[in-house]
């Protein structure tokens, strides 16, 4: 493609232009500028390079291998449901941060700011339902997550590890759901809240209405239930650390479990197949 | 182009437009026999899956709001008062269990139990395809307890269960004033005995005991008898776990049974606790 002199001068592009048309030129310019290298690491020429490539420079799609088993893609084999899964707790955590940009974890405000949303806020009761619904749906996509993976004996060797944090992330799913409810600070919620951690009242040792939880001097101002709550009823205090752990607390420990979750299924050989 | 390769060392570059067919595309399904590349093929359905997840979640959302009642107040208890859907499997089990088993133990038990699922199911079949004639009693087990046990009492929780936490069908309306008469026995009462004295408790204990003793040893018995593989594989400890997870997820259906037909309350009453 021409000599010294032409090199990039106008001169060149023209001649590039006439041989290639525009939107070749414009295409391979841009590809080809620093800024384009900065970003993307490949081209987009489809060859077995630029796929591994794609996967492998980018750091979403890395947490993939650039090769997956030949039934990896299969609806029948996964069901989707631990990516269903992950896209939901984003979709969750998307839709929590704005949905604490109108939300004010005390007695007073709390459950008026659900009217507000309702009544101020410009989708704020789209923003809302999502926020529910969604976490249903990962309630019920997580079971079938579980389900799917011991139907597959996906939990064999060597893959008993994530199994377990597996099931820590299946018990983190429902405590953050759990804590949730309590926040809109409605009937639903308070009284849902109050017959869940009664039982921990009953904990035998560490409840004062638990087996053997008088012995240890339990009362119902010092056992399990009252660290939870924060009091001996549920109130201002629960509610705030309710929220704290809904929005804090439980998302950094599920992320960390994440992290291991997705690093282990690769560590362990990726998604399970016959052996 | 030697000019090119020195101003982007180290980096490919397309050099030349080539007309024609791509040399990957399709066709390099059948490069590998058991591994596809992750891009597009795997990637291409999550992106599918996250466009249906999200299209699902909206019509939802656009259609049926979230649920928000009163404000919530601690004076006004609603009849019934239902904890949250995903956890109405475990409020239904204190009509059968006392709070300290049904709120406490049990979910300590299917946390653990599920856990130790991949350490104690030693059968090496079934790793990464459907089977269920290979696994047998792993899978007719989980199935029981997580569709049965789990699934079917939230369907019966949440559907079922009126004012007073009496049985509704759905299309019965709910009457907050129904009363069901009930006298409930302790198990020693059969037999003429205060399940409330001393000896009415030690009966009760021998019972319980006996249950475990009982659905520990005779199995482990009987597989030895017949120089079961699957017995020598598990050793003692493997087959302790499994045998004590496994009836104590059977006391449920049991005490179900006992309770619906012999209205039996207690089978052990003692000054601390109550089974």
């Amino acid at each position: 493609m021409g000599n010294k002199k032409e090199k990039g001068s106008i001169l060149k592009i023209l001649r590039l232009i006439r041989e290639h048309g525009v939107v070749n030129v414009v295409k391979d310019m841009t590809l080809n500028s620093q800024v384009w290298r900065s970003f993307f690491r490949h081209g987009l020429e489809d060859t077995p390079k630029t796929r591994m490539e794609t996967i492998i420079n980018n750091s979403f799609l890395h947490l993939h291998p650039a090769k997956v088993k030949r039934h990896a893609p299969l609806f029948r084999f996964t069901w989707c449901m631990g990516g269903i899964t992950f896209f939901l707790f984003l979709v969750l955590t998307i839709t929590g941060v704005f949905l604490m940009f109108y939300y004010h974890p005390n007695v007073r405000d709390a459950y008026w700011d659900m009217k507000g949303l309702e009544y101020h806020v410009p989708f704020g009761t789209l923003l809302r339902n999502l926020h529910r619904w969604g976490a249903h749906l990962m309630v019920i996509a997580v079971w079938f997550h579980m389900f799917r993976v011991f139907m597959t004996g996906s939990y064999k060797p060597p893959r008993e590890f994530n199994w377990v944090i597996g099931v820590v992330l299946l018990v983190m799913t429902l405590l953050l759901s759990f804590t949730g409810y309590l926040l809109p600070w409605d009937q639903l919620g308070f009284w849902a809240v109050t017959v869940g951690t009664n039982m921990a009242r009953a904990t035998p040792l560490l409840g004062h209405e638990g087996p053997f939880g008088n012995l240890l001097g339990m009362t119902a101002y010092n056992d399990i239930r009252f660290a939870l709550l924060g009091g001996s009823l549920v109130g201002g205090n629960a509610l705030l650390r309710a929220y704290i752990w809904h929005c804090i607390g439980l998302p950094m420990i599920v992320s960390t479990f994440l992290i291991v979750h997705f690093w282990r299924i690769r560590k362990d050989g990726g998604i399970s197949g016959k052996l | 182009m030697a000019e090119d390769k020195e101003t982007t060392k180290g980096r490919y570059r397309a050099l030349a437009f080539v007309k024609g067919e791509s040399l990957a595309k399709e066709k390099d399904r059948e490069v590998s026999k058991d591994e596809v590349h992750t891009w597009p093929y795997l990637v291409r359905v999550e992106f599918l899956a996250a466009i249906i997840m999200t299209i699902i979640l909206m019509v939802w959302a656009i259609t049926l709001d979230a649920p928000l009642e009163d404000p919530s107040d601690p004076t006004l208890t609603p009849n019934p008062a239902k904890a949250p859907w995903y956890f109405l499997g475990l409020q239904e089990m204190l009509v059968y269990f006392d709070p300290w088993i049904a709120g406490v133990i049990y979910p300590s038990f299917i946390v653990i139990g599920l856990m130790v699922i991949p350490y104690v199911d030693v059968n090496p079949k079934g790793n990464g395809y459907y089977t269920l004639k290979e696994r047998k009693f792993a899978i007719l087990t989980f199935c029981f307890g997580f569709h049965v046990l789990w699934i079917l009492l939230i369907i019966v929780g949440v559907f079922m269960r009126g004012p007073g936490w009496i049985w509704f069908w759905p299309w019965e309306t709910w009457d907050a004033h129904r009363v069901v008469a009930e006298t409930n026995y302790d198990l020693t009462h059969f037999i003429g005995v205060d399940s409330k004295s001393f000896l009415g408790s030690v009966i009760g204990g021998s019972v319980v005991v006996l249950y475990y003793f009982v659905t520990l040893t005779i199995p482990y018995l009987f597989l030895k008898l017949i120089g079961s593989q699957t017995l020598e594989k598990l050793g003692i400890v493997r087959y302790a776990i499994v045998a004590l997870l496994f009836w104590t997820m059977m006391t449920l259906p049991i005490k179900m049974f006992l309770k619906l037909v012999f209205h039996m309350k207690y089978i052990w009453v003692t000054p601390w606790f109550n089974i």
